[in-house]
Formats: C-alpha cells, structure tokens, sequence
C-alpha cells in the first residue's frame, strides 16, 4: 500500500500508518517524506514492513515492537529509540542520539552516525539489540552500555576517526567491535577491556555482517578482511569501589 | 584507596538484652537482616552494626531487646557533629561516595509546620462530613480552555468539547514512584493492590513492570526515566499514564542507582542488565538537552500510545521551578509531578540527598502562580511529593495549588519501615527495600495492601473533616485557595513567595 506524505503534518501521517496496519497492510511505501517525526513508534508486528522514500525526521521507529523499516536516505536524531524489537535500515547517514535504551531488534547504517549512539543498550536472555554502522561514529559511543552488540565499520572513513572521545564509557554488558585502526585514546578508561576479536565474537556477529552486507551491497569478504578489536566491560561494576554504603 | 584495617567509625545504636526474661527463641536473631544479632549462648550483638530497624524489638515474644543510642558520649559541638566527624573518618578510611537512603534528615525545617488552615465560624456555617457527602474525587490531566455543550440528538445536554486523557482518582493521594529494585516485588505488589482497591493509582518507578503485577498496570503511572528500563510498548499501553523522570527530590540533577547486590536475578530480567551489576541510570535522558526536546519525547510517548495517555514529567524541586514547569507544560506535559527535597529515595549520594533541591511548598506554591500568571494553569495537572506525612499536609498541599500528592516514606512506613535509612545496602529486616528472598517474603501483599489502603482511607475521612470545618464539601473548593491558609513564624521573604498572609492578617 502507497502513502503519499507529502505535505502531510506528522500526525495525521502516523495515524494513516496505524490505521493501514490495524486494517491488515503488511507493506507500507511512504513516499515524499520530509521530516515527519515519529514515523513507526510503538508499531507492533514483525509482518509489518514500511519502506520511507525521503527523509524521516526524528525518533523514527521509537518504541518500535517488530516492523522492519527501510530509509531510502538518511535518518535522522533519535532513530531506534529504546526499540524493543524490530529492524531498521538506513541507507545513508543517521543523526544522534540511535538506540537510546535499545532493548532488541537490528538497525544498521550504511553510513555514518553521530553523537551518543547506543547509549545505555539492554540485552536478556536471547533479546538482544545490535547496531551497525558502516562508516563512523562520534562521541559517546556506547555509553554505560549494559548489552547488546555495537559494530562500527569504518568501509569509508571521509577524513574522520572510527570513533570520537568517551567510546564505552561506564560499560557494564555487552560488547563494542572496531573494525580497523581506532585512536587508542577514544578508549582511555581502566574499566574497558580490549582485545582482539575471538573466534566466537566473530561468528556470533558474523550474520549481523552479512545482513548488513546483503542489505547495502557490501561484500562480506571486504568487511571481513579487516581485524576487529572488541571493548568488553572488565567488571559488572566499573564504579562499584566508588560507593560506600556502610552506615 | 580503601585502607585495608577494621574500620574505626563506631556504632550509632546497641542493642540491650534482658537476659533474664529472654526465652531463647532466636526469633531476634534470625530475623535481623543486618547480621547486627547472634546467639552464643544468649543474644549478643553480632559483627556488624545495628542501624535501629526495630524488627528485633517489635518481634520479640518477650519484649526482652531495647534498642539504645550508643553511649559514647561525646562533647557537644554546633559545628562538627558527630555525624559529621563520622562521616569524615569513613571517607578517610574510602576515599568514596557516601551513600544513604531514604530523605534528607537534616533540620531545614518543614513549612507546612508553618502553615495553619482556616475554619468557619458564625459568619460561614461548616459542613458536617458525616451528614454531607464530600467530593474529593480529582481529575489528572490537561483540562480545556472552555467547555462548550451542545444537544444530542436525545435532545439532552451533551459535551461538546473533545476532552485530553484524563486520570479519575477517588481521592487526591497517590503512591509516588518506587522502583522495583530499590522495594522488593512484594512491597510493589502491597502499593498496586491498595491503589487498586481505594481507586487511587501507584507508579512503578524507573525499575520496569514485573510480570506479576501486570493486573494492577491499569491504575498504574509507568515511568519512563532516563536508563529506560522496563520500557516497551505494551508497558505504556497496558498502563494508566507514562510519566517521563527528569529527576526526584532526593538526588536532583543525578540519575537512579541501584546497588549491584539488590540486582538479583528476577531484577536483572525485568530490567535487562547483568546481574549484579548496578544500575546506574544517566543524569540527563541522553535525549534530552532542551525543552524542545522534553517536547520531542512526550509527543513520541503520545504517538507510541496514539494519544490515550495522559504524559506527564516528574521533576526535582529547584531553583527556577515556576521557570521550568512552565516550559515543560508548555512542552505538552499532561500534568507535572514536583518532588521536593525531602523525597525518598533507595539510595542517594548523602551530599546530594542533604544539599541540593528545595522544599517541595515553595516549589508548589511558586509554580501554581507562575501558571496562573502565564494563563495556562488549566493546561496540566499540578501533583506534588517529598515527606508528605498526614492529612493536613495535603490540605494545606491542596491549598497552595496541588491537584494531588504522592506519598512514598508514608507506606513504607505502613509496611514496617523505621527509616533507618540502610535501603541501599538490600539488608532490610522488614522485607520492603530487599531483594534477598529470606527476607522479601516476610513482606505479607495481603497483610500490608489493606494497611497501605488503610492509610489512604484514613486520610481520606480526616480530609472530610477538614473540608467540612473549612466549609467546602468539595476538594475542588479549596483548590488553590490560599486565603485558607496563614504563615505563622515565618518571615516576609518566606510568606511572599507562598503567597500566603501572616496569622492575624
């Protein structure tokens, strides 16, 4: 089913979206979209399939529960917010602030991210969030992670570091994968083990990497022929010394 | 660097023993959370300190153990304390950050101890609430400019305009957030029952919505806090409202904390972190630098529960409140919740705990007139928290502007609660702020439901009896009236802001 968005007030636009899926539409093409915000939050149904041909405006797929989403450009802030399942792929840049409190599903960016991307992401049991970027990303990156895999590619560089200052700070679950060179100092903290990949770490992202390479175009053998370096937490508690409770 | 010898800071309390009528039972013993008791051959205190819980002494058959302040004495000093000089040499022996629970407990004073209700006499006849029914029923929500009605087609009055979500309590108390985490599952469970029967609402805290509880989710406000925990969408669409925490009264400016070892397994899964690991919420939500993106964030909670909810944002009291609550219901807030410094929490830096934050009765009266002055009053619910401890202090909460308040530490303490304030250490001998089983299933929902209930019921009727002495039958009347009201011992700088007269004015 076709949604023409043009000049269409993000409201109405949502509602049109909610409505198309209650009455059974399991693939949705939005076309001339321009910003609308909000597009896809707290959908439900991994039948559901909408492709954004334009650019979606902030928080797009917020509270999201099962529905892939295609972006036909890029995306920008807050897309993914605290996602609960689902996947969202952006075939271009993406904004701030992806995956905020991230709690499932895949989002991968062809392309670069911005500022605090999957800050404070969650994983239990099998539920697991997982973002890809393909270019680069800037600061903050992966903040007081709790779970989930965080990918960040470096294919294309564009004069930028693979990652910007206070990369996984505070992590306490889940990992963080640079591939190639990365400035050692954008991951200067005690608490934040690194190490080269094991065999185990790859093979376990090794279908996120191919679900990235199919979806833009990427060989496989490409993104593997470079090293990856994995940030795990050293402890569960980075800042348990720091907190005195005796009476 | 902590300094690797036993620790010098002495005990507060001690515990003394009538030997001599003690039956040995060991019920003391077993039941202290703290290892503070053990039993040679008679009860002799035990390795660690006594915080003055008082399950011991109010589960003793006998009547047999009395709980003393330690006496040490030590010389009076205005300055240097004795909890200060501890507090000095425990971070001496660290070098870390101090943490308490509970509210800041230090004398700054309580204003609504300077605040006096009226009543009619003679010239105003007052109510009698056992004869007169009094409305104290409260609407939460944002309310409409005009309220226009026109005829149905039955030829009778109808509401023309369309109304916001709106939140129907009985009464104007609610339960204030208190995570999963920082209470225990059964403790949650007692407040959800109890707002479920007196028709009142509980708020699940920023610890997510266990599985148990999902029965009580339709009078509950879920939280929606900056580590986001527990929040999915069926979490904002099974619940009564979504509130976003910017901040809370006891730690303004700092994010939650919850201590690794009350993240035990069932609260690693409701929260998806690793167990054991503290659960560190961040200061601000990452997404939200400014008020533009407050707005962002409520509408994508509108969008995400296609507008059925009311949203609102819970803040901290601080300077420049009226400021910040104007811009936030300007940000599509449905109500906004003021936490004052005296709010409760599981665990708190104790300097951010005693330092930061202001009382939550200037926050409430400043922002109710900062509101009103703007023309937008009607636009959001006012509800406010932070050591509300009896009827009167809702009245007087009501007087000042409140559409409602929140009560934390008072059914904490219909559970049991001394506060002792050793929440964050998960050793709580009443079962209420511990995830240790042994001690959490002590915590009886059937029992302490209908003592929670019992608390608001109470209120409730001596509500009735101060509406009725005031000559109103509905809270509604008293609503903002801060002419009921008198400041006595305070000064001008102190009634102005209030906005309320001196006694014999």
């Amino acid at each position: 089913m076709e949604i023409d968005a043009q000049g269409v007030y993000y409201r109405q636009l949502n509602e049109m979206i909610r409505d198309a899926v209650r009455a059974g539409e399991t693939h949705l093409i939005l076309r001339n979209v321009n910003g609308q915000r909000y597009i896809g939050a707290g959908l439900n149904g991994k039948q559901v399939t909408i492709e954004i041909n334009g650019v979606p405006g902030n928080d797009l797929a917020a509270f999201m529960d099962g529905p892939t989403i295609h972006v036909r450009n890029n995306a920008q802030d807050g897309c993914a917010n605290t996602m609960n399942d689902g996947a969202v792929f952006v075939h271009g840049d993406a904004g701030d602030v992806v995956g905020y409190g991230m709690r499932g599903g895949r989002v991968y960016v062809e392309r670069h991210v911005g500022y605090r991307v999957g800050i404070h992401m969650k994983a239990y049991k099998n539920q697991s969030p997982v973002i890809v970027a393909g270019g680069t990303a800037a600061d903050f990156f992966g903040e007081y992670l709790a779970g989930g895999t965080l990918v960040v590619l470096g294919l294309e560089r564009g004069g930028r570091p693979l990652v910007g200052d206070y990369c996984g700070t505070g992590i306490h679950g889940g990992e963080i994968l640079l591939r190639g060179e990365y400035d050692p100092w954008h991951v200067a903290t005690e608490h934040i083990g690194v190490g080269a990949a094991t065999d185990r770490e790859m093979a376990a992202v090794r279908p996120h990497l191919e679900e990235f390479a199919s979806a833009f175009g990427v060989p496989v053998a490409d993104i593997l022929a470079e090293l990856f370096t994995v940030l795990r937490p050293k402890s569960h508690r980075p800042f348990g010394d720091l907190y005195i409770g005796r009476p | 660097m902590r300094i690797a010898t036993k620790s010098n800071v002495s005990n507060e309390f001690r515990q003394v023993v009538d030997h001599d009528r003690c039956i040995r039972c060991k019920r003391c013993v077993m039941g202290c959370g703290f290892n503070a008791l053990e039993f040679t051959d008679r009860v002799v205190p035990g390795p660690e300190p006594c915080v003055a819980c008082h399950f011991c002494t109010t589960h003793c058959p006998q009547g047999c153990i009395e709980i003393e302040r330690n006496p040490h004495a030590r010389r009076e000093h205005d300055v240097w304390s004795v909890a200060q000089q501890k507090r000095i040499l425990r971070q001496a022996e660290t070098g870390g950050v101090l943490l308490s629970a509970m509210g800041n407990d230090r004398p700054w004073g309580v204003l609504w101890d300077n605040l006096l209700l009226d009543a009619c006499q003679v010239t105003n006849p007052s109510i009698d609430p056992l004869r007169e029914p009094m409305e104290l029923r409260t609407y939460l929500g944002r309310k409409p400019e005009r309220v226009e009605v026109e005829y149905g087609p039955d030829g009778k009055r109808r509401l023309k305009t369309k109304l916001a979500p709106q939140l129907e309590i009985r009464t104007p108390i609610i339960f204030a957030g208190m995570s999963l985490g920082s209470i225990s599952l059964n403790a949650q469970k007692s407040l959800a029952m109890a707002a479920k029967q007196v028709g009142a609402l509980w708020n699940t805290g920023e610890g997510g919505l266990h599985a148990d509880l999902r029965d009580y989710a339709d009078c509950a406000i879920v939280q929606c806090a900056s580590g986001r925990f527990g929040v999915h969408e069926r979490y904002l669409k099974d619940s009564a409202a979504v509130e976003i925490k910017i901040g809370q009264g006891a730690k303004p400016g700092i994010g939650g904390h919850l201590p690794g070892r009350k993240v035990s397994a069932d609260i690693a899964g409701t929260r998806m972190i690793p167990a054991g690991s503290d659960a560190l919420s961040p200061a601000p939500h990452h997404d939200i630098y400014s008020i533009e993106d407050l707005r962002q964030l409520i509408y994508a909670l509108k969008e995400a529960t296609e507008y059925q909810k009311p949203v609102g944002v819970k803040i901290a009291a601080v300077h420049n409140v009226a400021a910040i609550a104007s811009g936030i219901v300007r940000a599509g807030a449905d109500y906004v919740y003021l936490d004052g410094f005296r709010g409760g929490t599981g665990a708190a830096p104790t300097v951010v705990r005693d330092h930061i934050g202001i009382p939550v009765e200037i926050a409430l009266a400043v922002v109710d007139e900062r509101l009103r002055r703007e023309g937008i009053r009607h636009e959001a619910s006012i509800i406010c928290a932070g050591g509300i401890r009896c009827s009167a202090d809702v009245a007087k909460a009501i007087a000042l502007g409140a559409d409602a308040v929140a009560i934390g530490t008072a059914a904490l303490i219909a559970f049991g609660c001394h506060v002792c304030q050793q929440c964050h250490t998960g050793n709580c001998s009443w079962g209420i702020t511990s995830q240790r089983p042994e001690l959490a299933r002590r915590l009886d929902p059937g029992v302490r439901s209908e003592m929670a209930a019992n608390l608001l019921r109470a209120w409730t009727e001596e509500l009735k009896e101060i509406l009725g002495a005031l000559g109103v039958n509905a809270v509604e009347s008293l609503r903002g009236s801060r002419d009921r009201l008198r400041g006595i011992n305070l000064t001008r700088e102190m009634l102005d802001p209030l906005g309320v007269k001196h006694v014999g004015e």
